[in-house]
């Protein structure tokens, strides 16, 4: 290759590489800029979006702070995980209204079911909703509040009512029914909730007292 | 006007992305549960050809053949993200159920297939036509087949279409059969695959009848 030939080359080389690195500066400037622009809309849309999960169980009247930064993190293998859980407190002039704790079922049909379990500040279960699963659809998605009421039935039950033994569903012997089909998905929800009482009885005073971590 | 009709003609029919080219169907199969998912992907992926092939076709003089598909990409990508943080901000629910799909739209091939085939050799105004006419092929095959899945999956039609529309179009949904227990096969993957293959078979039998009559007609000018 004669010298003239490997100028022309370079030179090539390198208008594609400036015309190429134009087009990704623009690219990313167009990007940032809607980025930017929509930022606190997105904000603002997760915002709702919990505090429309959370108000399912906790209803907006019957607290005066804001749920969605009274949170801290909270990690028990009660919880059903080793990962860092969220639990939200609902607070009605500066007394403690209930907790909204995030926790785990491992032992799902297919997988882990996420939950949110709200529990009244005397240890009386507000609610219960499931936010992600991987059950089969038709059956095990009956947990999910909008396609069966099967997980309405949490609501007012305790560590005490009914019974420990009875903690189960009702194939197991226990007094809660299972979803047809479903009996794997439905023990998993249960014992998980269940267990989540357990932590709650044990934490009950840390779980409210101690404050919001800065980010 | 010829060539507007070859490209309505096309887009939605002779040469329809997901009957014909077969392309982009990882999310045609995944979000065609329900209408309004189908309808949500559907007008982002044609929003995402229209963007691109315009974008394309402006700058089909400046850039070198050499480093045409780096470009369609960084060009692809740039559109499928500003749509995907547009509706993140506007339809976020939307988002939240069909958000991942939105994202892949970006490995849909139909678009750099129609950057590539189309909009690197033809004026903007040809090239938003060819966008809006695939995206819109795209689109009723999707709709169709989550029309199928919806009625028999769920005995419903047009359910949740509030995440698209706001909650005045929560009325908009029928139920077709009262008390429906649900039909599993049509509801998971398979069914979109079942589905699928029924309109392009309900397409070729269509197809092969005009070329019937076609050759018949032909037969009889040349008696």
């Amino acid at each position: 290759m004669d010298k003239k030939t490997q100028t022309t080359i370079s030179k090539n080389m390198l208008i594609n590489a400036i015309i190429l690195g134009i087009f990704a500066i623009i690219g990313t400037a167009i990007v940032a800029f809607i980025y930017d622009s929509t930022k606190q809309r997105v904000i603002d849309n997760k915002r709702a979006h919990t505090l429309k999960q959370l108000h399912q169980l906790i209803l907006p009247e019957m607290h005066d702070n804001d749920l969605d930064t009274d949170i801290i993190v909270v990690k028990h293998k009660l919880l059903g995980s080793d990962k860092s859980l969220k639990a939200y407190r609902a607070r009605k002039k500066n007394k403690p209204v209930a907790a909204i704790i995030e926790c785990i079922a491992p032992d799902g049909y297919s997988g882990k079911i996420k939950l949110l379990v709200a529990i009244d500040s005397n240890g009386t279960l507000a609610g219960v909703r499931v936010t992600e699963h991987l059950e089969t659809p038709g059956l095990g998605d009956a947990i999910e509040a909008h396609k069966s009421d099967w997980i309405h039935h949490f609501k007012d039950k305790s560590l005490n009512k009914p019974k420990r033994k009875d903690w189960k569903v009702k194939r197991d012997g226990g007094k809660f029914d299972q979803i047809t089909s479903a009996t794997i998905t439905s023990r998993a929800v249960v014992k998980a909730t269940y267990n989540t009482l357990e932590y709650f009885k044990k934490n009950r005073e840390q779980l409210f007292t101690q404050p919001v971590k800065e980010e | 006007m010829n060539q507007t009709r070859e490209i309505i003609n096309n887009g939605l029919w002779k040469n329809n992305p997901a009957t014909v080219q077969l392309l982009g169907l990882c999310p045609l199969l995944a979000v065609s549960g329900t209408v309004v998912n189908a309808l949500g992907l559907g007008i982002a992926t044609m929003l995402v050809l229209i963007v691109s092939n315009v974008t394309v076709s402006l700058i089909r003089d400046y850039v070198r053949s050499e480093i045409r598909i780096p470009v369609f990409v960084v060009v692809i990508a740039v559109a499928v993200t500003i749509i995907k943080i547009l509706m993140q901000a506007f339809f976020y629910d939307l988002f939240l159920i069909i958000g991942l799909f939105v994202a892949l739209i970006t490995t849909n091939c139909v678009i750099i297939a129609r950057a590539e085939a189309f909009a690197s050799k033809n004026n903007v105004w040809l090239s938003a036509m060819d966008g809006f006419f695939m995206g819109l092929g795209f689109t009723i095959i999707l709709v169709m087949l989550g029309a199928f899945r919806e009625i028999i999956g769920f005995g419903t039609l047009f359910q949740q279409m509030n995440l698209l529309f706001g909650e005045g179009a929560s009325w908009l949904k029928i139920v077709i059969v009262e008390n429906y227990d649900g039909f599993l096969l049509t509801i998971l993957p398979p069914g979109a695959f079942i589905g699928l293959g029924l309109i392009i078979a309900v397409k070729n039998v269509i197809d092969n009848r005009q070329k019937g009559t076609e050759a018949v007609s032909l037969q009889q000018t040349a008696t």
